[in-house]
Protein backbone atom coordinates (compact mmCIF):
# COMPACT_ATOMS: atom_id res chain seq x y z
CA UNK A 1 0.00 0.00 0.00
CA UNK A 2 2.86 2.45 0.80
CA UNK A 3 4.22 1.84 -2.71
CA UNK A 4 0.92 2.98 -4.19
CA UNK A 5 0.90 6.01 -1.93
CA UNK A 6 4.45 6.98 -2.79
CA UNK A 7 3.77 6.47 -6.50
CA UNK A 8 0.71 8.67 -6.38
CA UNK A 9 2.54 11.42 -4.48
CA UNK A 10 5.41 11.36 -6.98
CA UNK A 11 3.02 11.57 -9.90
CA UNK A 12 1.15 14.50 -8.35
CA UNK A 13 4.35 16.36 -7.45
CA UNK A 14 5.69 15.84 -10.92
CA UNK A 15 2.46 17.03 -12.55
CA UNK A 16 2.42 20.14 -10.34
CA UNK A 17 6.07 21.03 -11.08
CA UNK A 18 5.56 20.52 -14.78
CA UNK A 19 2.28 22.49 -14.54
CA UNK A 20 0.43 19.80 -16.49
CA UNK A 21 -2.51 19.94 -14.00
CA UNK A 22 -4.13 22.97 -12.36
CA UNK A 23 -2.41 24.03 -9.07
CA UNK A 24 -5.75 23.61 -7.17
CA UNK A 25 -5.36 19.87 -7.55
CA UNK A 26 -2.39 20.06 -5.23
CA UNK A 27 -4.89 19.96 -2.37
CA UNK A 28 -6.23 16.69 -3.75
CA UNK A 29 -2.75 15.24 -3.60
CA UNK A 30 -2.42 16.31 0.01
CA UNK A 31 -5.83 14.75 0.88
CA UNK A 32 -4.93 11.50 -0.86
CA UNK A 33 -1.73 11.43 1.14
CA UNK A 34 -3.61 11.89 4.41
CA UNK A 35 -6.10 9.13 3.51
CA UNK A 36 -3.33 6.76 2.48
CA UNK A 37 -1.47 7.29 5.73
CA UNK A 38 -4.54 6.21 7.75
CA UNK A 39 -4.90 2.92 5.79
CA UNK A 40 -3.46 -0.25 7.28
CA UNK A 41 0.09 -1.00 6.24
CA UNK A 42 0.69 -3.67 3.61
CA UNK A 43 1.53 -6.14 6.33
CA UNK A 44 -1.45 -5.30 8.55
CA UNK A 45 -3.93 -5.62 5.70
CA UNK A 46 -2.39 -8.90 4.64
CA UNK A 47 -2.68 -10.27 8.18
CA UNK A 48 -6.34 -9.24 8.38
CA UNK A 49 -7.13 -10.84 5.02
CA UNK A 50 -5.31 -13.98 6.05
CA UNK A 51 -7.32 -14.15 9.30
CA UNK A 52 -10.56 -13.67 7.35
CA UNK A 53 -9.62 -16.41 4.89
CA UNK A 54 -8.77 -18.74 7.77
CA UNK A 55 -12.11 -17.99 9.43
CA UNK A 56 -14.00 -18.75 6.20
CA UNK A 57 -12.09 -22.00 5.76
CA UNK A 58 -12.74 -22.97 9.37
CA UNK A 59 -16.45 -22.22 8.99
CA UNK A 60 -16.62 -24.34 5.84
CA UNK A 61 -14.83 -27.18 7.62
CA UNK A 62 -17.22 -26.95 10.56
CA UNK A 63 -20.23 -27.01 8.24
CA UNK A 64 -18.80 -30.04 6.47
CA UNK A 65 -18.12 -31.76 9.82
CA UNK A 66 -21.78 -31.32 10.72
CA UNK A 67 -22.59 -33.57 7.73
CA UNK A 68 -25.54 -31.43 6.63
CA UNK A 69 -26.28 -33.86 3.81
CA UNK A 70 -26.71 -36.65 6.35
CA UNK A 71 -28.90 -34.45 8.54
CA UNK A 72 -31.07 -33.60 5.54
CA UNK A 73 -31.22 -37.06 3.94
CA UNK A 74 -31.25 -39.36 6.95
CA UNK A 75 -31.83 -37.73 10.35
CA UNK A 76 -34.67 -35.39 9.49
CA UNK A 77 -36.75 -37.93 7.49
CA UNK A 78 -36.18 -40.52 10.23
CA UNK A 79 -37.30 -38.08 12.92
CA UNK A 80 -40.39 -37.21 10.87
CA UNK A 81 -41.23 -40.90 10.35
CA UNK A 82 -40.88 -41.58 14.06
CA UNK A 83 -43.18 -38.70 14.89
CA UNK A 84 -45.74 -39.89 12.33
CA UNK A 85 -45.60 -43.33 13.95
CA UNK A 86 -46.33 -41.76 17.35
CA UNK A 87 -49.42 -40.03 15.95
CA UNK A 88 -50.60 -43.27 14.34
CA UNK A 89 -50.08 -45.43 17.40
CA UNK A 90 -51.70 -42.95 19.78
CA UNK A 91 -54.68 -42.70 17.39
CA UNK A 92 -55.02 -46.49 17.37
CA UNK A 93 -54.76 -46.68 21.15
CA UNK A 94 -57.29 -43.87 21.57
CA UNK A 95 -59.75 -45.62 19.28
CA UNK A 96 -59.42 -48.84 21.27
CA UNK A 97 -60.04 -46.93 24.51
CA UNK A 98 -63.08 -45.27 22.93
CA UNK A 99 -64.38 -48.66 21.71
CA UNK A 100 -64.22 -49.93 25.28
CA UNK A 101 -65.84 -46.76 26.63
CA UNK A 102 -68.71 -47.10 24.17
CA UNK A 103 -69.29 -50.69 25.29
CA UNK A 104 -69.38 -49.52 28.93
CA UNK A 105 -71.77 -46.74 27.92
CA UNK A 106 -74.06 -49.34 26.28
CA UNK A 107 -74.04 -51.44 29.46
CA UNK A 108 -74.75 -48.35 31.57
CA UNK A 109 -78.03 -47.86 29.71
CA UNK A 110 -79.24 -51.28 30.89
CA UNK A 111 -78.52 -51.14 34.60
CA UNK A 112 -80.03 -49.27 37.58
CA UNK A 113 -79.92 -45.48 37.68
CA UNK A 114 -77.28 -45.15 40.40
CA UNK A 115 -74.87 -47.59 38.76
CA UNK A 116 -75.60 -46.13 35.35
CA UNK A 117 -74.83 -42.60 36.57
CA UNK A 118 -71.48 -43.67 37.97
CA UNK A 119 -70.55 -45.53 34.82
CA UNK A 120 -71.54 -42.60 32.62
CA UNK A 121 -69.45 -40.21 34.70
CA UNK A 122 -66.48 -42.52 34.26
CA UNK A 123 -67.13 -42.84 30.53
CA UNK A 124 -67.33 -39.04 30.20
CA UNK A 125 -63.95 -38.75 31.92
CA UNK A 126 -62.52 -41.27 29.45
CA UNK A 127 -63.88 -39.30 26.49
CA UNK A 128 -62.46 -36.05 27.86
CA UNK A 129 -59.07 -37.62 28.47
CA UNK A 130 -59.02 -39.10 24.96
CA UNK A 131 -58.83 -35.62 23.48
CA UNK A 132 -55.12 -35.77 24.38
CA UNK A 133 -54.62 -37.54 21.05
CA UNK A 134 -55.77 -34.49 19.10
CA UNK A 135 -53.54 -32.16 21.11
CA UNK A 136 -50.59 -34.55 20.82
CA UNK A 137 -51.10 -34.80 17.08
CA UNK A 138 -51.15 -31.03 16.68
CA UNK A 139 -48.02 -30.63 18.80
CA UNK A 140 -46.21 -33.24 16.72
CA UNK A 141 -47.29 -31.49 13.53
CA UNK A 142 -45.66 -28.34 14.92
CA UNK A 143 -42.44 -30.26 15.57
CA UNK A 144 -42.48 -31.67 12.01
CA UNK A 145 -42.99 -28.15 10.63
CA UNK A 146 -40.02 -26.96 12.71
CA UNK A 147 -37.88 -29.81 11.34
CA UNK A 148 -38.79 -28.72 7.81
CA UNK A 149 -37.71 -25.16 8.62
CA UNK A 150 -34.40 -26.50 9.94
CA UNK A 151 -33.97 -28.50 6.72
CA UNK A 152 -34.58 -25.40 4.65
CA UNK A 153 -32.12 -23.36 6.76
CA UNK A 154 -29.47 -26.04 6.32
CA UNK A 155 -29.98 -25.85 2.55
CA UNK A 156 -29.56 -22.06 2.70
CA UNK A 157 -26.45 -22.39 4.84
CA UNK A 158 -24.81 -24.88 2.47
CA UNK A 159 -25.72 -22.76 -0.55
CA UNK A 160 -24.52 -19.51 1.03
CA UNK A 161 -21.20 -20.94 2.21
CA UNK A 162 -20.54 -22.77 -1.05
CA UNK A 163 -21.63 -20.15 -3.53
CA UNK A 164 -20.24 -16.96 -2.03
CA UNK A 165 -17.82 -18.03 0.64
CA UNK A 166 -19.79 -16.33 3.34
CA UNK A 167 -22.89 -17.07 5.33
CA UNK A 168 -25.74 -14.90 4.18
CA UNK A 169 -28.26 -14.07 6.85
CA UNK A 170 -31.70 -15.05 5.54
CA UNK A 171 -34.16 -12.23 5.64
CA UNK A 172 -37.32 -13.54 7.23
CA UNK A 173 -40.60 -11.81 6.65
CA UNK A 174 -41.75 -10.18 9.83
CA UNK A 175 -45.41 -9.35 10.02
CA UNK A 176 -46.85 -6.78 12.29
CA UNK A 177 -49.40 -8.09 14.78
CA UNK A 178 -52.08 -6.00 13.07
CA UNK A 179 -51.75 -7.87 9.79
CA UNK A 180 -51.63 -11.56 10.65
CA UNK A 181 -52.57 -13.82 7.78
CA UNK A 182 -54.73 -16.93 8.24
CA UNK A 183 -51.57 -19.05 8.01
CA UNK A 184 -49.94 -17.02 10.80
CA UNK A 185 -52.95 -17.69 12.98
CA UNK A 186 -52.35 -21.45 12.79
CA UNK A 187 -50.12 -21.94 15.81
CA UNK A 188 -51.59 -25.10 17.28
CA UNK A 189 -51.63 -25.84 20.99
CA UNK A 190 -49.77 -23.28 23.06
CA UNK A 191 -47.23 -24.28 25.69
CA UNK A 192 -48.21 -23.72 29.33
CA UNK A 193 -48.31 -20.01 30.08
CA UNK A 194 -48.23 -18.96 26.42
CA UNK A 195 -51.86 -19.25 25.38
CA UNK A 196 -55.08 -17.98 26.93
CA UNK A 197 -57.16 -19.97 29.40
CA UNK A 198 -60.85 -20.62 28.81
CA UNK A 199 -61.66 -17.95 31.42
CA UNK A 200 -59.45 -15.38 29.69
CA UNK A 201 -61.01 -16.25 26.33
CA UNK A 202 -64.49 -15.81 27.79
CA UNK A 203 -63.42 -12.41 29.12
CA UNK A 204 -61.97 -11.42 25.73
CA UNK A 205 -65.16 -12.39 23.96
CA UNK A 206 -67.37 -10.82 26.60
CA UNK A 207 -69.60 -13.92 26.80
CA UNK B 1 -86.13 -21.20 26.63
CA UNK B 2 -84.78 -24.74 26.85
CA UNK B 3 -82.49 -26.25 24.27
CA UNK B 4 -84.10 -28.37 21.58
CA UNK B 5 -81.85 -31.42 21.66
CA UNK B 6 -83.56 -32.91 18.59
CA UNK B 7 -81.95 -30.29 16.36
CA UNK B 8 -79.33 -31.27 13.79
CA UNK B 9 -75.79 -30.57 14.93
CA UNK B 10 -72.80 -30.49 12.59
CA UNK B 11 -69.35 -31.20 14.04
CA UNK B 12 -66.27 -30.40 11.96
CA UNK B 13 -62.76 -31.65 12.68
CA UNK B 14 -60.00 -33.28 10.65
CA UNK B 15 -59.17 -35.65 13.53
CA UNK B 16 -61.53 -38.61 13.37
CA UNK B 17 -60.88 -39.30 17.05
CA UNK B 18 -61.93 -35.79 17.99
CA UNK B 19 -65.16 -36.13 15.98
CA UNK B 20 -65.87 -39.32 17.87
CA UNK B 21 -65.17 -37.68 21.24
CA UNK B 22 -67.40 -34.67 20.53
CA UNK B 23 -70.14 -36.89 19.13
CA UNK B 24 -70.10 -39.02 22.29
CA UNK B 25 -70.08 -36.00 24.58
CA UNK B 26 -72.99 -34.49 22.63
CA UNK B 27 -74.85 -37.78 22.93
CA UNK B 28 -74.42 -37.69 26.69
CA UNK B 29 -75.75 -34.13 26.75
CA UNK B 30 -78.76 -35.33 24.77
CA UNK B 31 -78.00 -34.52 21.12
CA UNK B 32 -78.47 -37.55 18.91
CA UNK B 33 -78.79 -35.98 15.44
CA UNK B 34 -75.14 -35.30 14.86
CA UNK B 35 -73.40 -35.20 11.47
CA UNK B 36 -69.67 -34.99 10.85
CA UNK B 37 -67.41 -33.22 8.34
CA UNK B 38 -63.63 -33.34 8.12
CA UNK B 39 -63.01 -29.80 6.86
CA UNK B 40 -64.67 -26.47 6.22
CA UNK B 41 -65.41 -27.05 2.54
CA UNK B 42 -67.23 -30.32 3.18
CA UNK B 43 -69.12 -28.78 6.10
CA UNK B 44 -70.23 -25.83 3.98
CA UNK B 45 -71.53 -28.18 1.33
CA UNK B 46 -73.46 -30.16 3.97
CA UNK B 47 -74.95 -26.98 5.43
CA UNK B 48 -76.31 -26.02 2.02
CA UNK B 49 -78.10 -29.37 1.77
CA UNK B 50 -79.44 -29.69 5.32
CA UNK B 51 -80.46 -27.27 8.05
CA UNK B 52 -78.33 -27.35 11.19
CA UNK B 53 -79.23 -25.74 14.50
CA UNK B 54 -75.64 -25.70 15.69
CA UNK B 55 -72.15 -26.00 14.21
CA UNK B 56 -69.18 -27.01 16.34
CA UNK B 57 -65.96 -26.61 14.40
CA UNK B 58 -62.22 -27.00 14.85
CA UNK B 59 -59.95 -24.21 13.54
CA UNK B 60 -56.85 -26.01 12.30
CA UNK B 61 -58.01 -27.93 9.22
CA UNK B 62 -57.12 -28.19 5.54
CA UNK B 63 -57.89 -27.14 2.87
CA UNK B 64 -60.50 -24.81 4.38
CA UNK B 65 -59.73 -23.80 7.96
CA UNK B 66 -62.31 -23.23 10.64
CA UNK B 67 -61.96 -19.45 10.49
CA UNK B 68 -62.42 -19.45 6.70
CA UNK B 69 -65.43 -21.73 7.13
CA UNK B 70 -66.90 -19.36 9.74
CA UNK B 71 -66.45 -16.36 7.41
CA UNK B 72 -68.14 -18.28 4.58
CA UNK B 73 -71.07 -19.15 6.84
CA UNK B 74 -71.48 -15.55 8.00
CA UNK B 75 -71.40 -14.29 4.39
CA UNK B 76 -74.13 -16.67 3.24
CA UNK B 77 -77.62 -15.27 3.67
CA UNK B 78 -79.11 -18.73 4.14
CA UNK B 79 -76.59 -19.82 6.78
CA UNK B 80 -75.40 -16.70 8.56
CA UNK B 81 -77.73 -17.04 11.55
CA UNK B 82 -76.47 -20.55 12.42
CA UNK B 83 -74.92 -20.67 15.90
CA UNK B 84 -71.23 -21.47 15.49
CA UNK B 85 -68.95 -22.65 18.27
CA UNK B 86 -65.21 -22.86 17.63
CA UNK B 87 -63.51 -25.71 19.51
CA UNK B 88 -59.79 -25.40 19.06
CA UNK B 89 -56.31 -25.66 20.54
CA UNK B 90 -55.57 -22.18 19.16
CA UNK B 91 -55.64 -20.15 22.35
CA UNK B 92 -53.74 -16.98 21.52
CA UNK B 93 -55.40 -13.60 21.89
CA UNK B 94 -55.15 -12.85 18.17
CA UNK B 95 -57.06 -16.05 17.37
CA UNK B 96 -59.87 -15.21 19.77
CA UNK B 97 -60.04 -11.64 18.47
CA UNK B 98 -60.12 -12.85 14.85
CA UNK B 99 -62.85 -15.39 15.62
CA UNK B 100 -64.95 -12.73 17.34
CA UNK B 101 -64.44 -10.41 14.38
CA UNK B 102 -65.63 -13.20 12.07
CA UNK B 103 -68.80 -13.64 14.13
CA UNK B 104 -68.17 -16.71 16.29
CA UNK B 105 -70.96 -17.51 18.74
CA UNK B 106 -68.66 -19.02 21.35
CA UNK B 107 -65.12 -20.32 21.68
CA UNK B 108 -63.88 -23.42 23.51
CA UNK B 109 -60.20 -24.08 23.98
CA UNK B 110 -58.93 -27.67 23.83
CA UNK B 111 -58.57 -29.73 25.91
CA UNK B 112 -62.05 -29.19 27.31
CA UNK B 113 -64.47 -31.17 29.42
CA UNK B 114 -68.10 -32.10 29.08
CA UNK B 115 -69.24 -29.35 31.46
CA UNK B 116 -67.49 -26.68 29.39
CA UNK B 117 -69.07 -27.98 26.19
CA UNK B 118 -72.52 -28.09 27.79
CA UNK B 119 -72.07 -24.64 29.31
CA UNK B 120 -71.01 -23.04 26.02
CA UNK B 121 -73.86 -24.69 24.13
CA UNK B 122 -76.26 -23.38 26.78
CA UNK B 123 -74.69 -19.95 26.37
CA UNK B 124 -75.51 -20.01 22.67
CA UNK B 125 -78.80 -21.93 22.52
CA UNK B 126 -80.32 -21.46 25.98
CA UNK B 127 -80.50 -23.54 29.13
CA UNK B 128 -80.98 -27.31 29.03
Amino acid sequence: MSNVKAGLETQIRKALSEKTIPPQLGAVGSNVGTLMSSWPSDKGLYVELKRLAAFIEQTKAEIAALRPDEVKLAFLPKATDELDAIVKSTAEATNRIMDAAEVISGVADKIDAEGSGKLMDAVTSIYEACSFQDITGQRITKVVTTLKVIESRIDQMIFSAGATGEIAVPVSAVSSPESLSDAELLNGPALPGQGRSQEEIDALLGF
Amino acid sequence: MSVDTTMNVLIVDDYATMLRIVRNLLKQIGFNNVDEASDGAQALQMMRLKKYGLVISDWNMEPMTGIQFLREVRCDDGLKETPFIMVTAESKTENVVEAKKAGVSNYIVKPFNSDTLKGKIAGVLGQF
